[in-house]
């Protein structure tokens, strides 16, 4: 039993090991489905984030399909926002998206139960459902969420979406669940400036984790307690 | 006498020209792919239930690659002509919905040609 249970162990703490960024050693959600043995999350080292950079928004639109506007009509699952203290003149900038709460205003809200939070804590909106009334939009403390006013065309075949319904960050799921990491992260380590981490917040020894430790990693809006699972460093 | 032959025109004239010639059956465009998941009687009847049970699944649950998939349904059964099930009334789901007077909207939001594999 003992031998059992040692083996059990080591195999978990195995299964979650990053291999090298993008590679992860646990399994796909796939064929069984997601587990609540991991949390999704991501880090924002905006001590590396550039202004004037939007590699990752730019990554966002293509994976997903969208169009790339900012009107007041345009959907935006990511934005950049540039920030400067008027006291010290200090500036900053960070990209903002949904942040994936543990405890989602969103879900709280919806009359229809279309906003929800898969067990691997990334927070969805079942298109099927959802009727549109925007509750969600209003909740969210954070802007993280757009309406689409208008009939869309040619879709990603992974990415359904359409009008009628409210959207966001899903955190890349279609990528997330084939194993690999969200778009934005990808792209903005391919832009040299590695800036975003994404990874299992369940697991101590995953390098988000790691980073968050040692590191330091803040929510925006701390104060709303909605334990957010992307953190941001040095603001 | 008069007044039948002059009923007889009125339900003639009456009734459309299609109902007389019977409605066109849909177009059944053969499948791209190998075999489908269960017989065509079945799919007919079934497949709406199909889709609405493992859409839950998929979304909620995160369960991929499933036996039940719009997406495989489309990468099967799109047309050669325009590489979609539902762009022309021709298409594979398009034509039979239309025969069937039953509104599809699947493919306002989910993608009617197939991507490339993954």
């Amino acid at each position: 039993m003992s031998d059992r249970r040692a083996f059990l162990g080591k195999a978990a703490a195995l299964g979650a090991v990053a291999v090298a960024p993008g590679l992860f050693l646990f399994e796909p959600a796939r064929a069984k489905g997601v587990t609540s043995k991991v949390r999704w999350g991501m880090l924002v080292d905006t001590t590396r984030c550039a202004e004037g950079c939007d590699a990752c928004v730019a990554a966002c639109d293509k994976e997903n399909g969208l169009s790339g506007r900012t009107g007041p009509d345009d959907s935006q699952w990511i934005r950049k926002v540039d920030l400067r203290s008027k006291a010290t003149g200090r500036t900053l900038s960070l990209p903002v998206m949904c942040q994936h709460c543990a405890e989602p205003p969103c879900v709280d809200v919806c009359p229809t139960g279309a906003s929800f939070k898969r067990a691997d804590g990334i927070v969805l909106v079942d298109r099927h459902v959802c009727i549109g009334c925007r509750y969600c939009m209003m909740a969210c403390p954070y802007k993280a969420r757009s309406f689409v006013h208008r009939p869309l065309h040619d879709q990603k075949p992974d990415v359904p979406r359409g009008q009628g319904c409210v959207e966001s960050c899903t955190l890349c799921v279609q990528r997330v669940d084939r194993g690999e990491q969200p778009a934005c992260v990808e792209a903005c380590s391919a832009s040299g400036r590695k800036a975003l981490f994404f990874g299992d917040l369940k697991d101590p020894s995953s390098a988000v984790s790691r980073r968050m430790r040692e590191a330091g990693a803040k929510q925006i809006r701390a104060d709303l307690q909605l334990d957010t699972g992307v953190r941001y460093q040095g603001i | 006498m008069r007044l039948l032959a002059a009923l007889a025109l009125l339900v003639s004239l009456a009734l459309p020209a299609g109902v007389l010639a019977g409605v066109e059956k849909p177009v059944i465009v053969p499948a791209q792919g190998g075999k489908c998941i269960a017989p065509p009687e079945v799919m007919r009847r079934e497949h709406p239930d199909m889709l609405k049970h493992q859409r839950t699944i998929t979304v909620h649950e995160g369960v991929v690659n499933a036996k039940v998939s719009l997406e495989k349904c489309v990468a099967c059964h799109a047309s050669k002509a325009t590489g979609s099930v539902a762009a022309s009334p021709q298409d594979f789901c398009e034509s039979c919905h239309a025969y069937a007077g039953v509104k599809l909207d699947c493919f306002e939001c989910h993608a009617s040609r197939p991507g490339e594999t993954k």
